[in-house]
């Protein structure tokens, strides 16, 4: 195997995620290159070819032209695997490039099998193992699934030269505004689901959360649906927090929640669902119903 | 204005699930079956951007077994004009590029302006079908909007990216874009609509007249995850299991 590994980079910076790459590169014992598309004082520490693509030219976002270089750059590699994380950037980028080279995709990687990848289904509940029925084949890894190599050494560069190309117009960046809670902060954390039913609910979760001498916090489909603001969201999208505990009420633990709060040091989950995944990382899963059992334990922690 | 709006029918997240006898894929009886939650916002949008400009034609499309058009009837009293259901007993068996094959095949001559899909389905999660249909259709993909506008034959939308990130992007149509969730608050059809969608037309298509692609990825089988410091579980009386949590939180954290 000949891997294409296809870093990461945003507002003039490498992402950490590149070494998540290498990594994986290195428990499979491929041989690997990278693609980036990057400024030359942001390279990644690796004992390794990289064709770089210049950003002031290639521009940060810009998918036919990213298309493009990675196509090149695969070519030159002699690559047969291409692979990306599974983030905003990758899931837009990897199914162009598999078309182009007439490549099954393989979405969302957690774990490397003898014969094949394994992949979360249906929310994380079930896990599926898929093979690529074709010669070459594009991988996405599941962001923090695997060990992030370790930073050393330089890269050999390759400059890729640019044509010109755009499908899309990229307009700018926006930042979502500093929220006034910084959950990180918190030591208890009580975070309001879906499972909650509907918005007056809240209240019943942030005032556990107050009975425990906490925050209240939510998944990002309660946010959504406006009845937490923003800044109270855990997750991938929202902050990321690591309470002496964190108490998941209705929450179902799809790995973008997860990814926020598994560094707690104790999850007690309440879901009427017994086998939701939010049970992988739980200490404590009570099969209740939230509405019943938050009031139940608000009431006899203040009485 | 000519739009089309992508779904897959997926089963309830909540349900209990049991590997199937081929030990590739899930038991589909007993399930409950719902709307992929990214496709409603789909939905939702497509409807919205019908009312804003006149004329426009909205078709729903979704390839799956007969079940299927039950999603169908929902997004037709949600307010879409048409729907087709590419018919396929097997579509668990198809492979994204299959599926997005098919997509393409239907769409090819039609001239969509827009296309609308989910940014992924909630059972298979690979977030394939909507770039690969745009690009076998040659038209710009524009990925996990957050927020979406149209106006002169243009469109423009917020991309989410990671960490409270967003990025503007815009691009001429014909276009394809694909809805993340917070896009819309999708509506919940009312009675004289799902009264009025039994009327709208339901076309019927038997999938092999547009795919003639073989898979390209193959599932070995589907199981169960191994169980990882798996937690303990409680249940029983509320007011037991509240007595048992406090003792738990008492004895193992240092909150209480
Ligand atoms: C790119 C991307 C970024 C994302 N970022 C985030 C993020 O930052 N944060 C985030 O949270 N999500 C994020 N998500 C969404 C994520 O994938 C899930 O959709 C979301 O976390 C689900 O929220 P939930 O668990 O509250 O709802 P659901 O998944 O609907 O789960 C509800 C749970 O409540 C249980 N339940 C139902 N009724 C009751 C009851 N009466 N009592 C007790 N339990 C009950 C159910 O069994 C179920 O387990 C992101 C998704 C994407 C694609
Ligand atoms: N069987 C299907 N019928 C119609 N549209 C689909 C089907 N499967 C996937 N899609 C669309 O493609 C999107 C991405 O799906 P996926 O690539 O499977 O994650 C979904 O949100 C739907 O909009």
């Amino acid at each position: 195997m000949k891997a294409l590994l296809v870093g990461e980079y945003r507002e003039g910076k490498l992402l950490e995620t590149t070494y998540e790459l290498i990594g994986f590169a290195q428990q499979l014992k491929a041989e690997f290159e990278l693609f980036l598309v990057a400024s030359e004082d942001q390279l990644p520490q690796v004992e390794a070819k990289l064709y770089l693509a210049d950003v002031n030219e290639a521009k940060e976002y810009n998918p036919a032209l990213h298309k493009q270089l990675i196509l090149e750059a695969a070519e030159k590699a002699g690559a047969d695997t291409i692979v990306f994380i599974h983030s905003s950037n990758g899931w837009d980028l990897a199914p162009r490039v598999a078309l182009a080279l007439s490549a099954a995709q393989i979405s969302e990687v957690v774990e490397i099998k003898e014969d094949g990848y394994l992949l979360p289904a249906c929310n994380a509940k079930l896990r599926r193992t898929v093979k690529a029925a074709t010669g070459k084949q594009v991988i996405t890894l599941q962001a923090g699934a695997f060990m992030p190599a370790e930073q050393s050494g330089a890269p050999q560069v390759e400059k890729l030269s640019i044509t010109a190309t755009a499908q899309t117009e990229f307009l700018g960046y926006e930042q979502a505004e500093a929220g006034e809670v910084d959950l990180g902060k918190a030591e208890i954390i009580v975070s309001a689901g879906r499972g909650v039913g509907k918005p007056e609910n809240v209240a019943m979760i942030e005032a556990l959360a107050k009975a425990l001498g906490g925050e209240y916090g939510a998944s990002r489909p309660v946010v959504d649906a406006g009845w937490a603001p923003h800044d109270r969201q855990v997750g991938t999208t929202g902050q990321t927090v690591s309470p002496k505990l964190y108490v998941a009420c209705g929450i179902s633990g799809a790995i973008q929640h997860l990814a926020g709060m598994k560094k707690s040091e104790f999850v007690l989950a309440i879901n009427t669902d017994k086998d939701a995944p939010i049970g992988e990382v739980a200490d404590v899963l009570v099969v209740a119903d939230i509405k019943q059992f938050a009031p139940a334990l608000t009431a006899k922690l203040e009485g | 204005m000519n739009i089309l709006v992508c779904i897959k029918q997926v089963p309830d997240m909540e349900s209990r699930f049991k590997v199937a006898a081929s030990g590739t894929w899930f038991e589909e009886s007993d399930l409950a079956w719902r709307i992929n939650e990214y496709d409603e916002f789909a939905i939702e949008q497509a409807v919205q951007l019908k009312t804003e400009v006149s004329g426009a034609d909205l078709t729903v499309l979704s390839i799956g077994p007969a079940r299927v058009k039950e999603a169908l009837k929902k997004a037709l009293a949600m307010g879409c004009d048409r729907a087709v259901n590419l018919v396929d007993e097997a579509a668990h068996e198809k492979d994204s590029f299959q599926i997005a094959s098919a997509i393409a095949a239907f769409a090819k001559e039609k001239n969509f302006d827009l296309i609308f899909t989910g940014m992924q389905s909630q059972d298979r999660g690979s977030g394939q079908v909507g770039v690969l249909v745009a690009e076998m259709l040659g038209i710009p993909a524009l990925t996990t909007a957050v927020e979406f506008a149209y106006a002169d034959n243009s469109v423009t939308v917020r991309r989410e990216l990671e960490g409270g990130l967003r990025a503007a992007i815009k691009a001429s149509t014909p276009a394809l874009v694909s809805c993340q969730l917070g896009l819309n608050t999708p509506r919940y059809p009312t009675l004289p609509n799902i009264m009025k969608a039994k009327r709208k037309e339901m076309l019927e298509i038997p999938v092999a007249d547009l795919l003639k692609e073989e898979a390209r990825l193959t599932t070995l089988s589907l199981a169960y995850p191994e169980k990882k410091g798996s937690a303990q579980i409680l249940e029983g009386d509320v007011a037991d299991l509240v007595d048992q949590v406090i003792g738990i939180l008492k004895e193992k954290t240092a909150v209480l």
